[in-house]
């Protein structure tokens, strides 16, 4: 997606935060944050990491230097190259669209990291670990798991907009006790943008008034 | 050499789609359900027994260029998934039978085939 028209898309939209959380990478959230200033869209730094276990979990992060210290840390945990013309090419541009780079490492396979292991690697980056998707078959927790370990320190809980929050804390009351929920996008592409959006009462659209609402300090809460 | 049609017809497989390339010879099996694992050890054509029926598993299969996929534990694969799959032409079978019993039924088969015997000699 272009950095470019997805900020342009999200204004559009009327949607003022986006986090950027490509597969296993954070090399294009610079061009978001920069085709982002001047407008009424902040972006969020992002990545979604594949466990070992195969469990997708998100991570947004306070900075771009957070986000590519643990990019670091992925990059050097993830095996094998990618094959374009199977899993298509991974751009990276800058925030005119221009194209610097293909990233040939293997974004969409998985980590060696255990599960545990990329959600304190995010904790400890300033980041909140959220685990993408819970109500999916493929690549969530439950589908791989069929549980949440006692004890994982993630942040939220996320659900696609095919449920959506409501329902998710109807079909799964043990876990909305313990985490909150979040719902996206996944946006893979620009039409599906918006598609799912969690509502925010807070102060300010920031990564901090952000944690604040998820953990539901002063105030601050998902709607 | 045992092919995908003789396999189908001994185990009484399902086809999902793809029937006109179950002529396919089945040159071993690989049993796992973690993808990066089926990329990292399975070969070419071989045919990936798996209770995972999400539409990346044809990815998977295509670039590993295995000669299909059999779903156990009656597991029937998402709508993407069987487009994706008739998409790259891959073969989609099932049974409901678990992939330990699949695996056993297959191997007794494999070992009586004098072809595939000499082929892995």
């Amino acid at each position: 997606m272009s950095p470019r028209a997805l900020v342009r898309e999200a204004e559009k939209r009327g949607i003022n935060i986006v986090a950027i959380c490509d597969h296993n990478s954070a090399e294009n959230v610079w061009a978001g944050l920069k085709a982002a200033q001047k407008t009424n869209v902040i972006v969020i730094p992002g990545m979604e990491i594949t466990s070992q276990e195969e469990v997708h979990i998100l991570g947004w992060f306070p900075s771009v230097e957070a986000a590519l210290e643990v990019q670091a840390k992925v990059y050097g945990a993830l095996p094998g190259r990618n094959v374009p013309d199977k899993f298509g090419m991974q751009v990276v541009a800058d925030e005119d669209d221009v194209v610097l780079d293909f990233n040939e490492r293997l974004l969409i396979g998985a980590t060696t990291l255990p599960l545990e292991e990329i959600v304190r690697v995010i904790k400890r980056a300033g980041g909140l670990a959220v685990a993408s998707h819970i109500d999916r078959e493929g690549f969530s927790i439950l589908g791989q798991l069929g549980f949440i370990p006692p004890n994982l320190a993630l942040d939220a809980l996320e659900v696609t907009s095919a449920l959506g929050i409501a329902k998710a804390k109807a079909l799964y009351p043990n876990y909305s006790a313990i985490f909150p929920f979040v719902c996206s996008s996944d946006a893979h592409c620009l039409e599906d943008l918006g598609r799912g959006i969690t509502e925010l009462e807070c102060e300010a659209a920031s990564f901090e008034e952000i944690c604040m609402a998820i953990k539901g300090i002063e105030d601050r809460r998902i709607c | 050499m045992i092919n995908l049609t003789d396999m189908a017809k001994a185990l009484g497989l399902t086809t999902f789609c793809c029937s006109d390339q179950l002529n396919r010879q089945i040159h071993g099996v690989y049993c796992g359900d973690l993808l990066s694992d089926v990329l990292a050890n399975a070969d070419a054509g071989f045919l990936w027994i798996t209770v995972q029926m999400h539409p990346n598993i044809t990815g998977v299969a295509s670039v590993k260029e295995l000669s299909g996929i059999l779903l156990s534990n009656d597991r029937k694969p998402l709508p993407d998934t069987l487009e994706k799959a008739q998409q790259e032409r891959i073969p989609l079978l099932g049974s409901r039978l678990s992939t330990y019993e699949l695996a056993i039924r297959i191997g007794r088969l494999l070992a009586g085939d004098k072809g595939y015997a000499a082929a892995k000699s």
